[in-house]
């Protein structure tokens, strides 16, 4: 089958009822998309599809047809977006492993929420886990996000 | 080359001293000169290299789980070098006896100890750099070392100036100086000021690599099926269907189980759901948790091994004005970093490459040595970033990676095991649970004056490597901390404190802040008890006892005042408070709760302070002390194991609950700098938030949470 990651078309050859997560990082090899819990718990796997965030460890591949895939990898070529630039500088990352999907389940956040309450992130990414506990640096970081969407 | 001791470094330290020992062998070896043609591992026994591109290379002798430091190792050296920051590069060193623990004599990473650990020698490292490097360029300039200084990558002398990297292949040839000089403290320019993580660009770019990302041709992707019950044995299996998957290329025993290698992780996952097992399911088959509760309950209302034991706490008991008792119970924990674990291992012929995100290589290094048959030499430990370690990283029996090397054995292909979340909240090595019996009597003006303790739990330490050195006249020091070393208990005139440690199947390991994190619920949740019982404000009553505790007493009172204690809160909500010292650092928090219609408890604000001695990412002790309470928040309101025919009952995020960005409170830090001796940061924020909340809860609900996780009804 084919898929659109990143902006790219790929031939795929996997079985149809493979999670995108693992086509993603076993097929692909688009690592930055993580593993955590297997059951759209935990959001370490979060991509956009059509700019959407869905995760993607419970998406099987066939259902992706031909909407657009965007990884952690394709967000910016070099962390330019306001999410990843805003989270740098916020000193947001601890261990790290959950970030790409915060930032994924943020970056979907502000494009139909560009001015975020507290409670609008809450809500938006309750789904993401963090077990460093970052998550007042990754308010914060929303935020700031926001502001340089608005700035940009 | 010399071995480095903890001896030498201590002779070391201060500054002006001489330096008893050379940090890697010869000059060569501290600065690679040109830019060679990639080595396939750094150089063994180097804690840093600089490049003739100016790059400065810092090898971590400890790794990088989320503490941040990536950054504060690479802060210490540039503070003596006085290189370009944006030079620094980092990487995990390599298994070596060279990068041991100054204090533990193995490599590892635990204890909140990376930083003080090393805060002499990675400061030396800098410092011998540096030395080298002002040598060279005299030489060069034909001048006196004396009067040349060193800026921002740069010697530089009058108008002469040469970067770190024209000058390495000179300071290279140099024999390594044998005394350096530590900058005094109010020559720091970094050290003590906020600075941003290093490891931020990989991390947020998907690029940071981590044991699980690890790839090449011809990897492949193993899981193990374990016996659901501990201690359970294989009797047979059945692997028709398994092989049927495809991408399922081998079935093979392992002593731990039996591993499904497979092409990718999904088809090893289908692989291991289609296998089919028989366990001799063992003893354990019959045991749940009200029954290990019960025999809890039952042991701690008898005298235990004796940790602690002054004055007649029976006597003293019956003569006090007042006498409380009190039963506080925690659970089993699972860790639940958020990469499960993993472990990548690839042998040809006499080498071994293991690619782990890990917290102790030594052990990882000589366990996957043995089972391949090797020496510990022939065994290259890449430590990849960990997704988080929380103390499941530190298995003393190498658990994750023996069983990787066991994989690798019997498949003969280079094999990556991962473990599914549901193996890692089933799999072990959990916070042990614990019952602890209280007995306290307060004398006729409301001090406390008799404290009797039984703690009942199992050993962390019992039957692994660490027992013989560790465990004394029955006392595994780790299931009492935080008690026996209580400064608030340092003043009660009797007290006592026994221990039962019984031996059950479960696996057991520490745990963000080990004993510490039930002990100062228990201990701060039963004075809090004791000051309403007195009548006291609960302030007022900690700080009479820790009138022999002055550190201890202004962290409290510097906690207190910020939280406006004293102060009535918002409607609806009230404040407790805890203070606990833990790897050398003293924490006082004061939690802000209220409950919410649907009967939870809600946490508004924790207001912090923190003496840790002498601060030096204040950026990185913020986010320590933030996560450490997100972590002890998860403990206090949700997580728990539970067992129920010997099978733990809880898999995944939806029943093994933890905290999520709703529920993180504001969290406020304020950090003290007392000059005193550094301690540690990674986990001396999660013990007082427990007990911080059930305080605020009783002061606002008059009810008394005496179990963790907490629940009102």
């Amino acid at each position: 089958m084919k898929l659109l990651v990143n902006g790219r078309e790929r031939e795929v050859d996997a079985p149809s009822d493979m999670p995108l997560l693992w086509v993603l990082r076993d097929v692909l090899g688009y690592t930055g998309t993580k593993f955590g819990c297997g059951m759209a718990q935990c959001g370490a796997c979060t991509v956009h599809l059509d700019g959407k965030a869905v995760r993607a460890c419970s998406t099987p591949v066939a259902a992706v047809g031909s909407r657009a895939v965007t990884t952690i990898e394709g967000l910016s070529s070099d962390g330019s977006h306001p999410v990843q630039r805003a989270w740098a500088e916020v000193d947001v990352v601890q261990c790290g492993y959950c970030q790409p999907g915060q930032i994924m389940t943020a970056a979907a956040l502000l494009t139909t929420n560009p001015k975020p309450t507290d409670a609008d992130i809450d809500a938006a990414l309750s789904g993401n886990i963090c077990r460093c506990g970052a998550y007042q640096r990754i308010r914060a970081a929303v935020h700031r996000a926001a502001e340089l969407k608005g700035g940009a | 080359m010399r071995a480095i001791s903890r001896r030498e470094l201590l002779a070391a330290s201060g500054t002006g001293l001489i330096i008893a020992f050379v940090i890697p062998g010869r000059a060569e070896a501290l600065l690679a000169g040109p830019a060679r043609k990639p080595k396939p591992l750094p150089s063994p026994n180097a804690f840093l290299r600089i490049g003739t591109d100016d790059t400065v290379t810092v090898l971590l002798s400890h790794s990088e789980m989320g503490q941040g430091i990536w950054t504060t190792l690479p802060l210490l050296v540039a503070e003596e070098l006085g290189c370009d920051w944006s030079k620094i590069r980092v990487e995990h060193a390599p298994a070596h006896p060279a990068y041991a623990h100054t204090g533990f004599g193995m490599q590892m990473t635990g204890g909140s100890t990376s930083t003080w650990s090393e805060y002499d020698r990675y400061r030396t490292v800098g410092a011998l750099a540096r030395e080298l490097l002002v040598r060279a360029a005299a030489e060069e300039w034909k001048t006196d070392a004396a009067k040349l200084r060193v800026e921002n990558g740069y010697v530089i002398g009058g108008s002469r100036r040469a970067s770190f990297g024209q000058l390495a292949e000179h300071a290279r040839a140099l024999p390594a100086p044998t005394k350096v000089n530590l900058k005094p403290p109010e020559k720091w320019t970094s050290i003590g000021k906020p600075v941003r993580r290093l490891d931020s660009p990989e991390k947020i770019t998907g690029r940071a690599v981590f044991g699980i990302d690890v790839q090449f041709p011809g990897l492949r992707t193993a899981l193990v099926s374990r016996s659901p019950v501990f201690g359970g044995t294989l009797r047979s299996f059945d692997a028709t269907e398994a092989r049927k998957v495809p991408g399922v290329e081998q079935v093979v025993q392992v002593p731990s189980g039996v591993a499904v290698i497979a092409t990718n992780a999904w088809s090893a996952r289908l692989g291991r759901a289609a296998l089919k097992t028989d366990w001799d399911l063992g003893s354990f088959a019959g045991m749940d948790t009200e029954k290990m509760r019960a025999e809890a309950l039952a042991l701690s209302r008898t005298d235990g091994a004796v940790a602690v034991s002054k004055g007649n706490v029976e006597a003293s008991l019956g003569k006090g004005a007042k006498r409380l008792e009190a039963d506080y119970e925690v659970p089993y924990l699972a860790h639940a970093p958020m990469e499960p674990l993993n472990c990548t291992v690839k042998r040809e012929g006499d080498r071994c490459d293991v690619w782990i995100g890990t917290q102790f290589q030594t052990m990882d290094q000589q366990v996957v040595a043995q089972v391949l048959g090797l020496k510990p030499e022939q065994v290259n430990i890449h430590t990849t970033f960990l997704g988080g370690g929380f103390g499941r990283r530190a298995t003393p029996v190498s658990d994750f990676a023996r069983e990787a090397a066991e994989v690798t054995k019997a498949a003969g292909v280079p094999v990556k095991v991962m473990w599914t979340r549901d193996d890692d909240i089933r799999g072990g090595y959990y916070r042990p649970a614990y019952h602890h019996r209280v007995e306290a009597a307060l004398d006729g003006k409301g001090r406390p004056v008799a404290w009797k303790h039984t703690v009942v739990g199992q050993s962390i330490l019992a039957g692994t490597p660490f027992e013989a050195m560790m465990v004394k006249n029955g006392i595994d020091e780790t299931s009492i901390e935080g008690i026996n070393d209580s400064a608030y208990l340092a003043g009660v005139a009797a007290r006592r404190v026994t221990l039962h440690s019984p031996r059950r199947p479960i696996p057991v390991l520490w745990w963000r802040s080990v004993g510490n994190s039930h002990t100062a619920f228990v201990v701060e949740s039963m004075l809090d008890e004791l000051a309403h019982a007195a009548g006291k404000d609960p302030l007022a009553f900690r700080l009479e006892m820790l009138k022999r505790s002055p550190r201890h007493a202004k962290v409290l009172k510097t906690a207190a005042e910020n939280a406006g204690w004293g102060r009535a809160p918002a409607p609806g909500r009230a404040r407790g408070l805890a203070l606990h010292e833990s790897f050398g650092s003293i924490v006082a928090q004061v939690a802000e709760v209220s409950i919410e219609p649907e009967r939870d408890i809600r946490v508004h604000r924790v207001v912090c302070a923190v003496d840790c001695g002498q601060p030096i990412n204040p950026l990185g002790i913020e986010a320590q002390i933030q996560g450490g309470i997100a972590f002890g928040l998860a403990a206090a309101l949700h997580s728990q194991l539970t067992f129920r025919e010997g099978r733990v009952e809880q898999s995944n995020f939806h029943d093994y609950q933890v905290l999520r960005i709703d529920e993180m409170p504001t969290v406020e830090v304020h950090i003290i700098k007392s000059g005193a001796k550094m301690g540690g940061i990674g986990e001396p924020g999660t013990p007082p938030i427990a007990p911080a909340v059930g305080n605020a809860v009783f002061a606002l609900t008059g009810k008394r949470l005496r179990t963790l996780p907490f629940r009102l009804a």
